[in-house]
């Protein structure tokens, strides 16, 4: 596969403008972007109509591009839910107003492709241009659409991301299916307890087949499972493909959300396969959402690229340099497998 | 038509815009102000939300959205009675 | 081992026919399938011309051999991808197989039924109507009822989406990823779509007129289309016979406006080119377009544009079929795939009904009734929202 990262733009609740990753302050149970000054990467004639999210995405993604220094060929977009304000607020005005004279803009918004097609229009990108919406593996499949362009035309930069909002009925409604922290707790990991935290935020990344940059996003996997041993049995086949095995891993970045019954898995895949390596969780810094693997692969990225890790991301001991990383994340049967190299 | 400047900048999301900074007779598509297709289908449910104006047809748009007065002359001679 | 992608298998379900066979009858007879909306509580019932399927929810989970009904988008999905499965006569447990769909509704249908309630009070309305609201979860519901575990995913690009699955599916196998994939879309009538697109005042209150000179706009449609596509391998091991074959397909974006699509259509020119190049094949070698043709004023006239810039040489037949089953969004791409399979399979072209004038600005003129005529190269045009632009041909096959 080998996607190489030339760049990464990232909008999330912990990394501040000054590039320092810190610790989100949390509202309750939620976690909730750092949001940059919009009017320094779009011109007033277009923000007016953007909701959040396609800010947000946007963004991220005009970060990725200037960082990389060159113009995307494709752009690929991965969110679970799309313009969720928009969407609730499209179906609002239909019930208030009775279905009389409604406002178009929140419907043209709500369209799920509306991020990567905004960053088309921004970059005037006529290339390819694809949204995944297929729930926690969006961002993931993204990757692999990536990854297959790269194979047939290595020569190309692909803009790719991830990006999913937190909305205020979007909560509500997830939170009566009882996923969240009913008490405020200053620490999500550890100790694990009752529920876990949401989050949001969007991720994108220019992504090149020729080796220029040293981060490689070198495999990914996705697949459902209902039991640990059918996960196991996945990962030892995506290692084996990968000609490694799990000694080969010198870092773990799990998708621990805080949840004690969820966590329950990685407890046991990191007694069985990786005992001996160094292991960490990223959902303290961003909150569980369908896309957070696009902030798991930043956040892997500047592991890799800078060789530190974060200290609130480490869950043990760190001797070896860090040349393999694999993100192991889950969400509820849903897993997904990057494995990153440097 | 100042009024309806106001009603304009909010229902476009015109932030960066004061009703001064806007002429009455300031071409509003296009050129001018720059707004575009969606804009004017703003300005249609604007019309019906607050000024009890229908436009049945949005190609009519372009010609009744030409300047801030050209609207305010449409709904004067097309308001429906209250 | 060639990398020809064929199409093995193809199921369509709309306003027209609830099966492959039933839909090409009512191409053939020139019998559309438009009429007033009588599925949704709105203001608009009983006026607002659309495309229905005539099933029931209980009806479609009942042969699906689901106890309940699930959202409806899945139910159309499961019954289009469920023929197109024993169309192909394939046990695909045999083989690497995947679902690639796509849709814009998702569960919607029931999410709407939830929301005036939740708005009154958050802590109520029915949760099991939100449950599948994700696009995603609307698939593995399709996945789960066909069985299909190796791989899934989903595609949303508004009115492309479903061609764009297709060429998903057919990339995967190119690269040999995987050795069948059920690609295609599905999408539900739902009064969000039916409010959305009245906001937009691209709705027609009569029957659309694609490509004519009066055309007032679109009509919205329901339904769902889905080929099996399979490698050179599959179809030789398996015996299997090819219905066509998917010779060349883009996506470009016109990267001009939102909604609206570029006066000269340069997005859709380069789709339908780059398509062209991957076949091989001349313009004049194109013996029928079935067009995206929604009657909406935009995009007939920039598709129009484009079409007669780019087969100057010479034009070929071509017919929108949404004036059959109307705009069925998430479902078109696929939808119109399987119309395209069958102009090859009983090699005919169909009617763009309704046609009297040609659009001033192009000299065009589609298909005005069903013929029966030499087909070897079909081009289905499929244009969305955000400027997403995508094109297939397919070819006939001559694999017997």
């Amino acid at each position: 596969m080998k996607l190489y990262i030339n760049s990464v733009g990232i909008i999330s609740p912990s990394l501040q403008a000054s590039g320092e990753w810190e610790l989100p302050r949390v509202d309750e149970n939620y976690l909730t972007c750092i949001e940059p000054d919009y009017t320094q990467w779009i011109q007033p004639q277009q923000l007016r109509r953007m909701s959040r999210i396609m800010k947000m995405g946007t963004t991220a993604a005009l970060m990725a591009v200037k960082a990389g220094e060159s113009k995307p060929d494709a752009i690929i977009a991965g969110t679970a839910y799309g313009c969720l304000e928009d969407t609730a607020t499209f179906l609002t005005k239909i019930i208030e107003l009775k279905e009389e004279a409604l406002n178009p803009t929140p419907f043209m918004q709500s369209t799920h492709n509306t991020i990567a097609a905004q960053i088309a229009l921004l970059q005037n990108c006529q290339g390819y241009n694809q949204t995944y919406v297929h729930g926690a593996f969006s961002f993931e499949h993204a990757l692999l659409d990536a990854g297959m362009l790269l194979t047939d035309n290595p020569a190309q930069t692909i803009l790719t991301g991830g990006v999913d909002e937190l909305t205020k009925a979007g909560h509500a409604i997830h939170s009566r299916f009882n996923k969240y922290r009913k008490e405020n707790t200053p620490y999500l990991i550890s100790p694990a307890g009752d529920g876990t935290w949401a989050g949001e935020g969007a991720a994108f990344f220019m992504l090149s087949g020729a080796d220029e940059s040293a981060v490689t996003i070198a495999d990914v996997h996705t697949f459902m499972a209902s039991s640990s041993e059918q996960a196991f049995h996945q990962l030892d086949n995506f290692l084996k493909q990968n000609q490694l095995d799990t000694n080969a891993i010198d870092f773990l970045l799990t998708g621990k959300n805080g949840d004690q019954k969820n966590d329950l898995f990685y407890d046991q895949l990191i007694e069985t396969r990786f005992s001996d390596q160094a292991v960490g969780a990223y959902k303290h810094l961003c909150g569980e959402y369908s896309t957070s693997t696009a902030f798991a692969t930043a956040l892997a990225y500047t592991i890799l690229k800078h060789q530190t890790v974060p200290v609130s991301v480490l869950n043990s001991s760190l001797n070896t340099p860090i040349k393999t990383l694999l993100i192991y994340n889950t969400y509820g049967q849903h897993h997904s497998l990057i494995l990153l190299t440097v | 038509m100042a009024d309806l400047k106001v009603q304009i900048i909010e229902a476009l999301n015109l932030k960066h815009l004061k009703p001064e900074d806007i002429g009455d007779d300031q071409p509003l598509f296009v050129e001018g102000l720059g707004l575009d297709s969606i804009d004017a289908l703003e300005l249609i449910v604007l019309l019906q939300q607050k000024h009890n104006t229908k436009i049945a047809n949005a190609q009519d748009g372009p010609k009744i959205f030409k300047s801030v007065r050209s609207i305010a002359e449409y709904v004067r001679a097309n308001q429906a009675a209250a | 081992m060639s990398s020809g992608v064929y199409v093995a298998g193809a199921g369509a379900l709309s306003a027209i026919g609830h099966s492959y066979a039933t839909s090409f009858l009512a191409l053939k007879n020139s019998t559309h399938g438009i009429g007033p909306l009588s599925s949704l509580s709105s203001i608009y019932k009983s006026t607002l011309p659309v495309g229905e399927v005539k099933l029931s929810n209980e009806q479609l989970a009942a042969q699906a051999g689901l106890t309940k009904p699930v959202t409806r988008t899945a139910l159309l999905g499961i019954h289009a991808a469920r023929e197109a499965i024993t169309d192909s006569k394939l046990d695909i447990t045999k083989w690497r197989t995947g679902l690639v769909s796509a849709t814009t509704v998702g569960g919607m249908d029931r999410t709407e039924n939830f929301f005036p309630d939740f708005l009154k009070d958050n802590t109520q309305g029915i949760l099991s109507d939100v449950i599948h609201h994700g696009c995603g979860a609307t698939t593995d519901l399709i996945a789960q009822a066909l069985g299909i575990t190796d791989f899934t995913t989903t595609i949303n690009t508004a009115c492309s989406s479903s061609a764009n699955a297709i060429m998903l599916g057919a990339r995967l196998i190119r690269q040999n990823k995987l050795d069948v994939v059920i690609a295609g879309g599905t999408d539900s009538l739902t009064r969000f779509t039916v409010n959305g697109f009245k906001s937009l005042m691209i709705l027609s209150d009569e029957l659309c007129q694609p490509f004519d000179a009066s055309r007032k706009g679109l009509n919205l449609g329901e339904g769902a289309g889905f080929v099996v596509l399979v490698s050179s391998r599959v179809l030789q091991e398996e015996n299997l016979k090819a219905k066509a074959i998917l010779t060349g397909f883009a996506n470009t974006n016109d990267a001009y406006h939102q909604t609206a699509s570029s006066p000269d259509g340069r997005g859709s020119f380069a789709a339908m080119q780059n398509a062209l190049i991957m076949a091989g094949l001349a313009t004049s070698e194109i013996d029928y377009i079935n067009l995206h043709g929604t009657g909406t004023l935009n995009n007939d006239l920039s598709e129009g544009t484009a079409i007669a810039r780019l087969f100057a040489e010479k034009i070929p037949a071509m017919s929108s079929t949404k004036s059959f089953t109307g705009h069925t969004l998430g479902a078109c791409g696929g939808l119109e795939a399987v119309f395209s399979v069958m102009a090859i399979e009983h090699q005919c072209v169909f009617a763009n009904l309704r046609f009297e004038t040609t659009m001033p600005e192009v000299n065009l003129t589609p298909q005005t009734k069903f013929e029966h005529k030499a087909v070897n190269h079909v081009m289905s045009n499929s244009f969305g929202f955000g400027g997403n632009c995508s094109s297939l041909i397919f070819s006939r096959s001559s694999i017997e």
